[in-house]
């Protein structure tokens, strides 16, 4: 496996030194941990932190901008931050009305973020956290607090930048945070592992032939492994069990990404899409914004996820405000 | 009664620090088997910084504050779950304790048991999952079948206890963390977080073993 790297240990630091030097204009690296910091911040609003483990970008560092996140503590590959570097990024970015950290739900990550947070309390300063739990795939409905978070992480991250740059009270950004997470659902499917940088081995194997539905970023088991299938097999298969677990009606308004996990392309991702877009026209549902990227990846991974966030007039609202982030940028309208 | 001072007891952590350090490519090894490749990369960089912080301690008559801190250095450097639940290896035991100037075997027992009560609600992990507690479970239990009546006993039937437990984790399928997904073919390797908890036993024995024979030579 061929990976462009120079040391295995030194992947996360070597890669947040280039990409901090790279987008200089907007990002600066905390002086002692590994968190990215936006320059351009705007002032006396609560602060959005987001992070989690590295090796998913531009996942989460990528997501640092305007109307977007203030910072990101990024943690080793796959691993969460620590307690320590989630408090010192926070610290960099607090404006004195709160902090709020969105994160994907994951064992590590709900440990060291409620550390943090125990900590900050400690100091008086006042935090809340909104974990994400979109992949549909990962437990069934009356388990939702066990499900995952992967591409449906972009979404909440958009309203809860929205929220905080709209100068609203921490309680305020969390309450329409977790609703757009609540709003949100993913699925994915994945046709090739990826890998872990150093580590000259696939995270899993999938036979060449072979795709696996929802199968996690870090190749979680998914729930059906099945033959490779056209594009609008795949498209119509997670559109189907998406709808099964959010109903969406004729009349609604959704956000939808089409997100690569890494090695697909947007030459694929367009082709979903468009079969994507002709199911949600049959079913009368109404796109309001539509993304096809590589956005939340799991290094060399194979496959893509589709991810629906369903509006309302406030997700809207906030959803309208106008971002910018190297990864992510939205006219306002 | 045999005790342990607050000096004795830095002596000790920076001796099981310098061996967990040195035990980096085994836990690298176990880990690139069944997980990411990196605990033993992960507990080198807790170690190193438990290091910096109790050379660096402030001057302290409380036996407790030395595993507060070794504790909250792992919590505070690591990252991952096993950041966590190493720090509360050693500094959940410590919370709440009556300030001690001198630590005996039967605190420590107790220091161990809150530890991996603690270790077991925040993981929600039992025997036969793969991980940190196969190997702590059976070295408390070991502990407290010993009794308090010498550390060099005490950590004795630890370290057996728990190398045995280490060793049984071959034939586990994983509950948590990155193995989890190998499902089956976890089974035959060791769990890395379980191999450290028998080497941070085997140094709390060396240590004091070595410390014996130094008082019984002088």
């Amino acid at each position: 496996m061929k990976k462009i790297i120079n040391n295995a240990d030194h992947v996360v630091q070597e890669s947040i030194e280039g990409l901090v030097s790279a987008y200089e204009r907007y990002y600066t690296k905390h002086p002692e941990v590994n968190g990215i910091i936006y320059r351009n911040r705007r002032k006396g609003k609560v602060s959005l932190v987001v992070g989690g483990g590295s090796g998913h970008e531009p996942l989460f560092g990528g997501f640092v901008g305007k109307g977007m996140a203030d910072a990101a503590a990024c943690g080793n590959i796959f691993a969460s931050p620590d307690p320590g570097t989630i408090c010192q990024t926070a610290y960099a970015v607090d404006e004195g009305k709160g902090i709020l950290f969105v994160y994907g739900n994951y064992a590590g990550d709900n440990l060291n973020f409620d550390a943090a947070e125990e900590i900050l309390a400690e100091e008086g300063i006042q935090t809340a956290h909104v974990r994400v739990w979109d992949d549909c795939a990962s437990a069934p409905p009356e388990r939702t607090e066990d499900r995952r978070g992967i591409a449906g992480d972009v979404f909440v991250m958009k309203i809860a930048g929205a929220a905080c740059d709209a100068g609203l009270t921490l309680e305020e950004v969390k309450t329409v945070t977790e609703k757009a997470r609540n709003n949100t659902r993913s699925i994915g499917v994945a046709t090739s592992p990826g890998s872990i940088p150093g580590l000259n081995k696939p995270t899993f194997e999938l036979g060449e032939n072979e795709i696996e539905y929802g199968m996690g970023l870090h190749g979680e088991p998914g729930i059906k492994r099945t033959v490779m299938e056209p594009a609008d097999v795949l498209a119509e298969t997670l559109y189907v069990n998406l709808l099964k677990d959010m109903p969406v009606q004729s009349g609604d308004e959704v956000c939808v990404l089409v997100n690569g996990l890494g090695s697909t392309t947007v030459l694929e991702l367009s082709i979903i899409y468009r079969k994507i877009k002709e199911l949600l026209d049959r079913d009368g549902v109404m796109v309001h914004d539509a993304e096809l990227k590589s956005l939340c990846t799991c290094q060399e991974m194979g496959g893509f996820s589709v991810s629906i966030m369903k509006l309302d007039a406030e997700l809207k609202l906030y959803f309208d405000q106008p971002c910018f982030t190297p990864y992510y940028a939205k006219e306002g309208r | 009664m045999e005790t342990l001072s607050v000096n004795k007891l830095k002596e000790m952590i920076l001796y099981v620090a310098d061996q967990i350090i040195e035990s980096k490519p085994l836990l690298t090894e176990l880990d690139s088997a069944i997980g990411d490749g990196d605990h033993g990369i992960g507990m080198e960089k807790g170690f190193l910084k438990v290091k910096e912080k109790i050379s660096a301690m402030n001057p302290s008559e409380n036996v407790y504050d030395v595993f507060t801190a070794t504790g909250r250095a792992l919590l505070m450097s690591m990252g991952g779950a096993s950041g966590v639940m190493f720090g509360h290896f050693f500094a959940a035991g410590a919370k709440n304790a009556e300030p001690k100037t001198f630590l005996n075997p039967e605190d420590f027992i107790a220091l161990m048991q809150k530890s991996l009560n603690t270790i077991k609600e925040t993981g929600k992990a039992n025997i036969g999952d793969k991980t940190m507690v196969d190997a702590l479970e059976p070295a408390v239990q070991a502990m407290k079948m010993q009794g308090g009546t010498s550390f060099i006993d005490l950590f004795r039937s630890a370290e057996s206890a728990a190398k045995e437990g280490a060793e049984k984790t071959k034939a586990y399928q994983a509950k948590y963390g990155r193995a989890i997904f190998l499902m089956e073919r976890a089974i035959g390797h060791q769990d890395p977080g379980a191999t450290s908890v028998w080497i941070i036993f085997r140094s709390l024995r060396e240590f004091v073993e070595k410390f014996t024979e130094g008082k019984q030579a002088g």
